[in-house]
């Protein structure tokens, strides 16, 4: 529900704080042919492989967000710094209010995690995105690493201005009757409550590395699912899968499920609740 | 769970030159107007709306017109798909006197709904519009049925010569109807869409798509509907607010493909 402004403005008007568009890169790509997403028991696989119309025909779609006034992260994927500085700017012109730096999709060639993985990398593009854009940066980090706090220290080292943490976990299904990966691409990324625990490690980790704030994504579909990422140092939270599994009404639905956390254990200030679970 | 039923083909046939209907074991109730996802292994999966519905078995009839359907085109007897679904809302069907109105292979997805109206004892008058006689087809299979049933051809080689939106429109002005209900050409239900001023109408809409299970957004149209969810069948006061409709669909991208 990223894909065009009309979407956008629906999960908008659905509770959303802001929206992250899709992966948006410089030429258009089609991605991988279907099965580009399957169920499994406890989340959902999918390897779209970053289809996006080319940041030139996507200018239309953020003017269109900006003209309703609704915050917009432009979420952006490239293959090296140049084309990150690139995709910035043109984000930027057409009135992203933040950037997402896409260095995390764990199925695509030559682009996401196969940068993301890089340290150096991901310090070199960040800070040159920084550099010659003057909004916001996020940095979307893979759970697929080893070195997670290092690459998320190398984002802040770069200048980011937060961490997004995670993409989805790399995966495979088998079809066990036609015995073949069931995703076209075979490898694909799991998201959706499976990967919860995976998320909040990962933000745990990443809050005892770096200062600038954390956005948590990953398996989030309840009230619940987001202060265990606050607790565990996010600041703000992003929800995907969860639409599947509780209907577009899901930002509305969280954020009341907040309130009612909050009043119940009589907390009147959320922001106190971010990292409480390092102390 | 949305994750494909590997199911055995037990029937194929040649509805018309090049229109293929492949009969699989599926046994979840599917209604009028749903559709499947259904999986090539190793070629593609696409969405395919129901054109036969019993109850352990489903139907799908389509045109050979690229990689998939070709692939599906070639399959044969005991050969396996995967089968999600079915998804999407379906025809709501009722009132007196229904005209369907089905463009290219669109009649495909009409014919279990015609089938349907006459269950529930409602008068149905079907247009089949095909560009020239040889793609006619479940002529046969309406024919017999106590249904007012006609074709158009662009070429006039069967039929009314013209636009099956066009008969539609000399119909509207000589009966009463209590709605319409169309598959086809975009631009065919645009223009229907058009000539049934205040008259009920329903069309079945056609977008690419990938998860079918209203996440991924390749499939919206309007402001944020989703054509496998809301979808595939929009009602006219519905339609009439998608600015983009019989306009432009887009591709696998997601760019902007003029009709």
């Amino acid at each position: 529900m990223d894909e065009d402004a009309g979407s956008m403005k629906r999960i908008f008007s659905c509770g959303a704080g802001g929206i992250v568009t899709k992966s948006i890169g410089l030429q258009s790509r089609e991605g991988y042919p279907n099965p580009t997403l399957v169920e499994l028991e406890c989340g959902l696989l999918n390897a779209m492989g970053l289809p996006n119309p080319g940041i030139k025909e996507f200018g239309d779609e953020i003017r269109q967000l900006k003209a309703a006034k609704i915050p917009v992260i432009g979420s952006i994927f490239g293959s090296d710094s140049k084309e990150f500085v690139e995709l910035g700017k043109q984000m930027q012109n057409y009135g992203a209010d933040a950037l997402e730096l896409n260095m995390s999709c764990p199925h695509a060639k030559g682009y996401g995690l196969e940068i993301g993985s890089d340290p150096r990398l991901v310090k070199e593009i960040t800070s040159a995105v920084k550099t010659s854009t003057s909004i916001p940066i996020f940095v979307k980090i893979s759970p697929n690493l080893q070195n997670i706090a290092e690459v998320a220290k190398s984002a802040e080292d770069g200048n980011a201005d937060g961490i997004v943490a995670i993409n989805s976990v790399k995966a495979m299904k088998i079809d066990l009757e036609l015995k073949m990966p069931v995703l076209s691409n075979k490898v694909g990324g799991y998201s959706g409550k499976a990967i919860k625990p995976i998320g909040v490690r990962c933000v745990y980790e990443v809050a005892q590395h770096v200062d600038i704030p954390i956005i948590g994504v990953g398996g989030i579909s309840t009230g619940n699912d987001v202060i265990e990422y606050m607790m565990a140092g996010a600041s703000a939270v992003q929800i995907g899968s969860g639409i599947y599994y509780r209907g577009i009404d899901i930002f509305k639905t969280v954020c009341d499920e907040l309130e009612q956390w909050m009043n119940d254990n009589g907390h009147k200030d959320a922001s106190r609740l971010i990292g409480v679970a390092h102390q | 769970m949305n994750y494909p039923y590997i199911s055995k083909i037990v029937d194929t046939k040649t509805e018309a030159e090049n229109i293929e209907t492949i009969l699989f074991n599926y046994s979840k109730k599917t209604i009028p107007g749903q559709f499947f996802m259904i999986w090539i292994p190793g070629v593609d999966e696409i969405p395919m709306s129901v054109s036969y519905i019993d109850k352990e078995t489903k139907g799908i009839t389509f045109r050979d017109v690229g990689k998939a359907t070709n692939a599906l085109f070639n399959l044969k007897k005991g050969d396996r798909i995967g089968i999600r679904g079915p998804y999407g809302n379906g025809f709501k069907i009722e009132g007196k006197h229904i005209l369907f109105v089905g463009g290219g292979t669109g009649i495909a997805m009409l014919a279990p709904a015609i089938e349907e109206t006459l269950d529930k004892k409602i008068q149905v008058t079907t247009i089949i519009g095909v560009k020239t006689k040889s793609e006619v087809f479940f002529e046969e299979r309406l024919k017999n049925k106590g249904i007012e049933l006609h074709v158009s051809t662009d070429d006039g080689s069967q039929g009314y010569k013209g636009f099956a939106s066009d008969f539609a429109s000399d119909l509207l002005k000589k009966q009463d109807f209590t709605s319409v209900i169309s598959c086809g050409p975009e631009l065919m239900m645009k223009n229907l869409l058009d000539v049934c001023k205040n008259i009920p109408y329903q069309a079945s809409l056609e977008r690419f798509m990938k998860c079918a299970i209203g996440i991924c957004g390749q499939c919206c149209i309007g402001e944020g509907i989703r054509v496998c969810k809301e979808g595939p069948v929009l009602d006219g006061t519905t339609l009439k607010n998608i600015k983009e409709f019989g306009i432009y669909k887009r591709d696998a991208a997601g760019c902007k493909v003029k009709f």
